[in-house]
């Protein structure tokens, strides 16, 4: 019964969506308020609809409704509870009714807030949303129905993915995919502006927020999807290039280029066309990212080919969406309204730049994880091009990026000149070299890449920092007027210097754990000790435990380093019902590194196989991915009226 | 002019587009076989640590051996590994080509991983990878004892894939004169 309830409930969000799609379109051709009010009541009930098919699929794999096809497969009844619930998007069709909700998600946003929003254009973003949401409903309605009923139901369904079972699935994909849906806004306000054929700093306005929030939980998702691969995959690698990480780092690198283009747009009226193509393109690549990770492919490519069906639809999607969009583009671009002028030496310069970089980046990218991927649709195989390919390309093309970060935090708008902009930098380019130079003499010069990182690393953040500086001025006037400043200065501002200082630490992490990770493989018997570095390493024990749904072999070490000791369980579990294993390595987390151990099959003799790594600053990478979203998220604070006195732009 | 600019992105996508769809229409189990029944292409390679005595062609004539391409910057060869160990002490004979990979790397992932292969042999340049048509890593060609590949694996080898094509074939291949 629930189950038909969440059916029916897509059906009528369908029916909505169509509605959606056409009335405020009309409405707004002929400024009839009454049309284009349809459009927000449409969106809002379309929200309240999908919620309840959510809700109803959610509740089946809760009160294990085997009789639904998806939660048979997906979920059996020694998993735990929070894992039956987050299997709800475990799966391809639970995932997809996910990322229909989060669309339903934005449209509702826009049709509820967006406050002083022209009316026209709200009527039309909602028509383009209510398009994308029409596709996607019936995509999931025709090719993937999550309701699906079995007949004979199962008594027993089939266990979720264990690698899938893990406290960072519960966060991961719907942080992710609020990422990812969030671009369509930006999408949807792109098409619209085209459709009136008028962008200006008002539109950015109203755009910018619906793409700060979404760079925000991409930002967040990705950092947290690499601490997870990083503690579950068992190797301590925490990025692999992988077709499904780049899926979300290219629209990351396009809707950080996007981001910076609207507030260009915003401040001063320019990159008009350009901010529309990013957002036009940030969100194609979205839709590419989902195209990829729609759980079949995950898996293998052969689930591609097994349902021809739905590869063909998303492309078709895909095709549609990015192509119309596309074409409108060039048929309405160039009409557009060109904006204010700029010196070449400005900010306004500085972020063309930027983003010339990052699209170039993210087109490396896009060739690396496509190669492969065709090859995998035409052999069926997964190959990779491997980390040579990113290292020679994605690597070489960061480093000046990384420079011109802090060029473009620093230089004035509108016009700048090299010289002004030469000596406010100067401050940061001294600690960066003075780092390359003492990192260079310490590790010599065959690591080159080391020193090289921790100046860049380092630039960033005293280049942020700076930002500061600048505005509190602390050696000029009494310590009342610096306080002054201090006290006055918006929490937008310390978001901005957060965020850039976040890209250096990431940085400053990458560096220390590619140019200094070391590990080691012993074969341990229990009671032997192995000394790495400064550690001496002691196994303990070894033997099996049971797990809720899962049975293991627990190992437990104890590392010894001067004036410290630590006990470490790293596990090897294996799941019988699905017949799969996963290994838990032991993670030891310090500010300046990990100390990694994961084991592996046991030999007849006991002994078994353990691998030890140090990864030095490894946590930095993270904590920099943190900074960054918290630092975006307090750039909202700049959004809110100051109180006294009107705003001046 | 200018508006051939604003074409550009259009244009760039209409091709891509092209390229999805044909690769959308293809049967992925016609595997690349231009190779299937042909003597393995002639080659000589240095291996990579003191005691290696390399890789060539004529040391794969006389029995059905595997030729197994690999790298060590490649994550699906990481998880195929476990599975040429097992082969290794299941007595098949097992030769490594290291494809465009430095020699340090290459030895440094067999000291780590284990070494399964009889003999390796170090393709910096990926040439004798071409002359294989390898597309990417891992792959795995089985060769007869007259030196003529006679399989082909793409991707890593899974134990279906052991079980249910490798070794049948390895049996046969072993059972000819």
């Amino acid at each position: 019964m629930i189950a038909e309830i969440g059916h029916y409930a897509l059906v009528l969000a369908l029916v909505l969506g169509v509605i959606q799609a056409l009335v405020p379109l009309i409405g707004a051709a002929r400024e009839d308020l009454g049309l284009m009010v349809v459009g927000r009541r449409t969106a809002q009930l379309q929200l309240g609809f999908t919620l309840l098919a959510f809700g109803s699929l959610a509740t089946c794999y809760g009160l294990k409704d085997f009789s639904v096809a998806l939660v048979a497969n997906h979920s059996n009844s020694a998993q735990p509870l929070i894992y039956r619930l987050a299997a709800t998007w475990g799966s391809h069709e639970g995932s997809m009714l996910l990322w229909v909700l989060i669309l339903a998600l934005c449209a509702g946003g826009v049709a509820s807030f967006n406050g002083d929003i022209r009316e026209t254009l709200r009527a039309r973003v909602l028509a383009i949303q209510g398009m994308i949401a029409t596709a996607f409903l019936a995509f999931l309605l025709f090719t993937s129905n999550p309701f699906a009923r079995l007949s004979p139901a199962p008594l027993d369904g089939k266990e979720l993915n264990p690698i899938l079972q893990d406290p960072g699935l519960i966060f991961h994909p719907p942080i992710l995919y609020l990422g990812y849906v969030g671009f369509s806004v930006a999408f949807a306000f792109a098409m619209a502006a085209l459709i009136e054929g008028r962008a200006d700093a008002a539109w950015a306005r109203w755009l910018r927020p619906w793409v700060l929030g979404a760079w925000i939980f991409l930002t967040f998702g990705i950092t947290l999807g690499s601490k997870w691969a990083y503690y579950t995959l068992g190797w301590g690698g925490w990025w692999f290039w992988d077709p499904v990480e780049n899926a979300s780092l290219m629209p990351w690198l396009l809707g950080t280029a996007l981001l910076h283009s609207a507030l260009v747009l915003e401040r001063r009226g320019a990159l008009i066309s350009w901010t529309i193509l990013l957002s036009i393109l940030t969100f194609s690549f979205s839709l590419i990212g989902t195209f990829l990770v729609r759980s079949g492919v995950l898996t293998s490519v052969h689930a591609f080919a097994v349902d021809p069906m739905r590869g063909t639809y998303i492309l078709l999607i895909i095709g549609l969406m990015t192509g119309t969009a596309l074409g409108l583009y060039a048929w309405r671009a160039p009409g557009l309204r060109t904006g204010a002028l700029f010196g070449a030496v400005s900010r306004e310069g500085a972020v063309i730049l930027n983003n010339i970089f990052l699209l170039t980046v993210a087109l490396v990218v896009f060739l690396g994880t496509f190669y492969p991927i065709f090859i995998e649709v035409l052999n069926g195989q997964s190959i990779s091009v491997g980390a040579p390919y990113y290292y020679k390309t994605f690597v070489p093309l960061s480093l000046p990026l990384l420079v011109l970060v802090v060029v473009g935090l620093q230089a004035n708008w509108k016009r700048d000149t090299l010289k002004a902009l030469g000596l406010r930098l100067v401050w940061p380019a001294i600690i960066a070299a003075i780092t390359l130079i003492l990192a260079a003499a310490v590790l010599g010069l065959d690591k080159i890449m080391a020193p090289i990182g921790f100046a860049l690393g380092l630039w960033l953040v005293a280049g942020s920092s700076l930002v500061l500086l600048r505005r509190w001025r602390p050696l000029e006037g009494s310590l009342a007027l610096v306080w002054t400043r201090v006290r006055l200065t918006p929490i937008a501002v310390y978001g901005v210097v957060l965020a850039h200082a976040g890209l250096g630490i990431t940085t400053i992490g990458v560096t220390g754990v590619s140019c200094f990770q070391s590990n080691k493989v012993v074969r341990m018997v229990p009671g032997q000790s192995v000394v790495m570095g400064k550690r001496i390493i002691t196994l303990d024990s070894f033997e099996p435990v049971k797990g809720p749904n899962y049975e293991a072999a627990q190992a437990r070490f104890s590392v010894v380093r001067p004036g410290q000791m630590r006990t470490l369980v790293s596990e090897r579990r294996t799941y019988p019902s699905s017949r799969s294993q996963t290994t838990q390595a032991a993670i030891a987390s310090e500010v300046f590194g990990n100390f990694y151990v994961s084991i592996g099959e046991a030999n007849p003799d006991g002994a078994i196989i353990v691998r030890l790594w140090d990864h030095p600053l490894v946590g930095w990478i993270w904590a920099g991915g943190f900074c960054m979203a918290i630092g975006g998220a307090a750039a909202f604070g700049q959004r809110r009226p100051r109180s006294n006195g009107p705003r001046t732009a | 002019m200018k508006r051939l600019i604003f074409l550009l992105p259009a244009g760039l996508f209409a091709a891509l587009m092209a390229a999805f769809v044909g690769g959308l229409g293809h049967d992925p189990s016609i595997r690349d076989s231009a190779l299937i029944g042909k003597p393995v292409p002639r080659f000589d390679l240095a291996g990579f640590r003191p005691a290696d005595l390399g890789l060539k062609s004529t040391d794969l004539h006389g029995q059905p051996v595997l030729v197994n391409v690999f790298a060590s910057w490649c994550v699906a060869c990481r998880s195929e590994h476990a599975m040429l160990l097992y082969l290794k002490r299941e007595g098949v004979v097992i030769y490594g080509l290291d494809w465009k990979d430095q020699p340090a790397d290459g030895a440094k992932w067999l000291s780590d991983m284990g070494d399964p292969y009889q003999l390796v042999g170090n393709d910096v340049s990926g040439r004798t990878g071409i002359d294989f048509g390898v597309t990417g890593v891992p792959e795995t060609f089985l060769i007869d004892r007259r030196g003529k590949v006679r399989y082909k694996q793409v991707g890593p080898i899974s134990s279906e894939d052991w079980n249910n094509h490798l070794k049948p074939l390895m049996d046969k291949l072993r059972a000819e004169p």
